[in-house]
């Protein structure tokens, strides 16, 4: 029996015991496509209907959403999203294409949004029908999020938008869009409101989406600009003014740090998968040839393996420890560290396998002699999306400097 | 729970200021180590049990696993508590290794006696197959170097060459033939000395002592990895609180990233180490086959925990932490000996390496 499972409710315990049934019968086949390693990379519409229909099925048994109530399409459980999450994980499904909709639109959908918006909007969220995008970075508003410039003038009840949000992930697959923006331009936290708005029905309505190419040359994320769209008062979350503290939620959330357990889902290989891991560092080490021995009999090499090997250890240990109360410190401490780290150790991991690889490391996907086919030096550059992304490494070091360590605000 | 118990029995009977107090009174460079410590609140500890904790029931002890143990001496680490608990639980790991052989040694801990390894050799090599005593005839010959505690325990357990192969045995400190010459040290709050062995009329406990030493490393470098973790979090802690209240520039230091991002850095590195740790502790209880490599990668990470925390304490606390009348140097040096004791951080991955690629041809 795993150690969550030992700790379990009555409630968790019998749950457990229906998701594991449910995943054994239910668990889907491998897809005919290519899946990307993440769900911020899903590119095609043969991944996405895999993937939705998963989500679909997943939810319609009850494993996602389980700890909302009922009446917002919900499973009206007590915490037990995170033996949902257990299992799937377990039974290595593959990973849900909603995540910005679960990760963070559906907690502040349901802190802040009004009853009849959550009755609305979460059931399909829930099931992956509606997918998600969130509109918070714009081209001057980067680690500085609050310097938002989208404006919303008001005008009788309805709300006109005006602006361009940048680096929106499935924007070229979401039906919604959370939209942190500014009602007021005289102050800079209390000018900021919070709103849901459509994006796939707007389109070419006051909404363009355009694609970004990444560094790596694919494209993955998108540019959104808004002209003079129209929308109702009733899909703003929270009061006037208060899209501060509604963004906060969000990001607590993604940051792995919020009440409500995330659904997740993932494990599942495939084929051209190729995980930024120290188990497929040591492969290539072991596979590559260095003074006519292989790299992984090299000791410096070694030593720079092996404190990959602990940094992703002490990760996922982290992650085991933060289940037990009694050997925290700080109920954020470890939460507020999993992206950091991640990112970093992924970073690293990538950024040492280019190393090992030496000359060949410049052959890239087109190159039919590259190493793993290009994917290293791809993964290493596609890395400071991650250390970037949802709050630079700087800024999660200065979270944690003052949010656990109580140490002085950093302007 | 017994981390809470430790923690508050440490809060309460022994504040930092008591410790420099007891250990910093001397100044002088070229001292000998005092090996001072409080042996009135040692009792209590050993009234209370822990010097038991990890004797097996089989051998009249708590039979507490390693686990629970770790938490006892993180608190231990974070007070830099001077006493022989450390080195008398690793005594204690090695004797229930052996095939009951150790029993009788067992019992002893069990009734409140101390101990320490003599392992070492002149060169401090952390490979357990090194050592410069021999037995021959029952009778220990050679010098044990780098023996913790050496002055505060009642009893030795001794690694010995013999004709054979390397054996264990259990020497009462005040036996004739044997010459305890205390080493002058950095730390403050630990003592050591080398052993000398004169013809020693020896108890062996075990025979294939290789076999029992490898078997028990494990437990013995996830402690100090405990208590390293402990006392980095008071470094962590009070050079925060510093950094919170000394201005510089109009500001408290904190506010500077040169000084708040490191500072995020060593409580990363703590957490770190704390959840390999505590990860090396259950597979030693529950998992022995993965006991040595969670083992590596836990000390490894408390090393450079070590050193960088005690880096960055110094550091930050400026001009007056590079005094002796500031506390943090007791923690610099207690946190200096901890990282080269059994295995520094590139040693420690080296044998990580051995078993997770393989050793090299």
């Amino acid at each position: 029996m795993s150690e969550s499972a030992r700790q379990d409710t009555p409630e968790q315990a019998e749950f457990r015991q229906f998701c594991r049934q449910w995943l054994q019968a239910n668990k889907p086949a491998a897809p005919n496509v290519r899946l990307p390693l993440s769900p911020l990379e899903i590119m095609t519409e043969p991944q996405m209907t895999y993937l939705q229909a998963w989500q679909k099925s997943a939810y319609d048994a009850g494993l996602v959403g389980c700890d909302y109530p009922v009446s917002v399409g919900g499973g009206g459980r007590t915490d037990c999203q995170r033996v949902a999450n257990d299992e799937m994980i377990r039974a290595r499904t593959p990973f849900m294409p909603n995540v910005i909709g679960l990760g963070m639109a559906a907690p502040t959908v349901f802190y802040h949004g009004q009853e009849a918006l959550k009755e609305k909007l979460l059931p399909r969220l829930f099931s992956g029908e509606d997918i998600w995008c969130q509109g918070f970075s714009e081209p001057g508003a980067g680690s500085d999020l609050a310097s938002v410039q989208t404006f919303a003038e008001r005008k009788g009840d309805k709300w006109v938008i005006n602006g361009h949000k940048v680096w929106t992930s499935l924007a070229h697959f979401a039906e919604w869009m959370i939209l942190l923006l500014r009602t007021d331009k005289s102050h800079k936290y209390e000018g900021l409101s919070y709103f849901v708005v459509p994006i796939r029905s707007a389109l070419g309505k006051g909404v363009t989406v355009r694609p970004l190419i990444k560094i790596t040359g694919e494209t993955g994320f998108n540019e959104v600009i808004f002209e003079e769209l129209e929308v109702d008062d009733s899909f703003r979350l929270d009061e006037l003014g208060k899209g501060w503290q509604v963004a906060m939620t969000t990001l607590l959330h993604e940051r792995g740090a919020g009440e409500l357990q995330t659904p997740r889902s993932g494990g599942m290989k495939s084929s051209a998968t190729h995980a930024t891991n120290t188990a497929n560092l040591i492969d290539l080490a072991r596979n590559t040839v260095r003074n006519g021995r292989p790299a992984a009999d090299d000791p410096l090499l070694r030593d720079r393996m092996m404190q990959l090997v602990i940094r992703e250890q002490g990760l996922a240990q982290n992650q085991r420890r933060s289940r037990v109360s009694a050997l925290q410190d700080h109920p954020l401490r470890l939460q507020l560290q999993n992206k950091l780290l991640a990112s970093e150790i992924s970073q690293d991991t990538a950024a040492l396998a280019v190393e090992v690889e030496g000359a060949s490391a410049s052959l890239y996907l087109g190159d039919e002699n590259a190493p793993a086919g290009g994917q290293w030096p791809m993964a290493y550059m596609n890395s400071y999306g991650m250390t970037i992304a949802a709050g630079t490494s700087e800024v999660q070091r200065n979270i944690l400097g003052e949010r656990v360590l109580g140490m002085a605000k950093s302007k | 729970m017994l981390k809470d118990a430790a923690r508050k029995f440490f809060t309460e009977h022994f504040p930092t200021d008591k410790l420099h107090h007891m250990v910093a009174s001397d100044t002088n460079p070229e001292r000998m180590s005092s090996a001072a410590w409080d042996s009135e609140l040692w009792q209590q500890m050993v009234d209370l049990g822990w010097t038991s904790l990890a004797v097996p029931e089989s051998a009249g002890g708590i039979g507490m696993p390693l686990v629970a143990v770790a938490g006892l001496i993180e608190e231990l680490g974070r007070a830099a508590f001077p006493s022989p608990l450390l080195p008398t639980l690793n005594a204690t790991y090695v004797l229930a290794a052996c095939g009951g052989g150790g029993d009788a040694a067992l019992a002893e801990i069990a009734e409140g006696k101390t101990a320490s390894l003599a392992i070492t050799n002149r060169q401090g090599s952390w490979d357990i197959a090194d050592t410069d005593v021999q037995c021959a005839q029952g009778k220990l010959r050679g010098t044990a170097w780098f023996v913790q505690e050496a002055r505060k325990v009642d009893r030795l357990l001794v690694s010995a060459q013999t004709s054979s192969g390397q054996g264990l045995y259990w020497v009462a400190v005040d036996a004739p033939g044997v010459t305890v010459a205390p080493d002058a040290i950095v730390d403050l709050t630990r003592d050591q000395a080398h052993i000398t062995f004169e013809d020693v009329a020896a108890e062996e406990v075990d025979s294939d002592g290789l076999a029992v030493l490898a078997k028990a490393m494990p437990a013995i470098w996830t402690l100090l990895a405990a208590d390293i973790t402990g006392a980095a979090e008071w470094q962590l802690q009070t050079t925060v609180e510093y950094a919170s209240t000394r201005q510089q520039f109009e500001h408290p230091l904190g506010y500077f990233q040169a000084v708040k991002h490191p500072l995020v850095d060593v409580m990363i590195m703590i957490d770190q180490c704390k959840s390999l740790l505590y990860n090396a502790a259950c597979a030693y209880d529950t998992e022995p086959a993965r006991a040595a490599e969670t083992a590596h990668m836990a000390k490894a990470s408390a090393s450079e925990t070590a050193a960088f925390a005690s880096s960055r304490s110094v550091q930050y606390h400026g001009g007056i932490g590079f005094t002796w009348e500031c506390f943090v140097h007791l923690y610099f040096k207690r946190q200096k000996h901890s990282q080269l004791l059994w295995g520094d951080a590139a040693w420690h991955r080296a044998q990580l390496a051995d078993l997770l690629i393989g050793v090299v041809d």
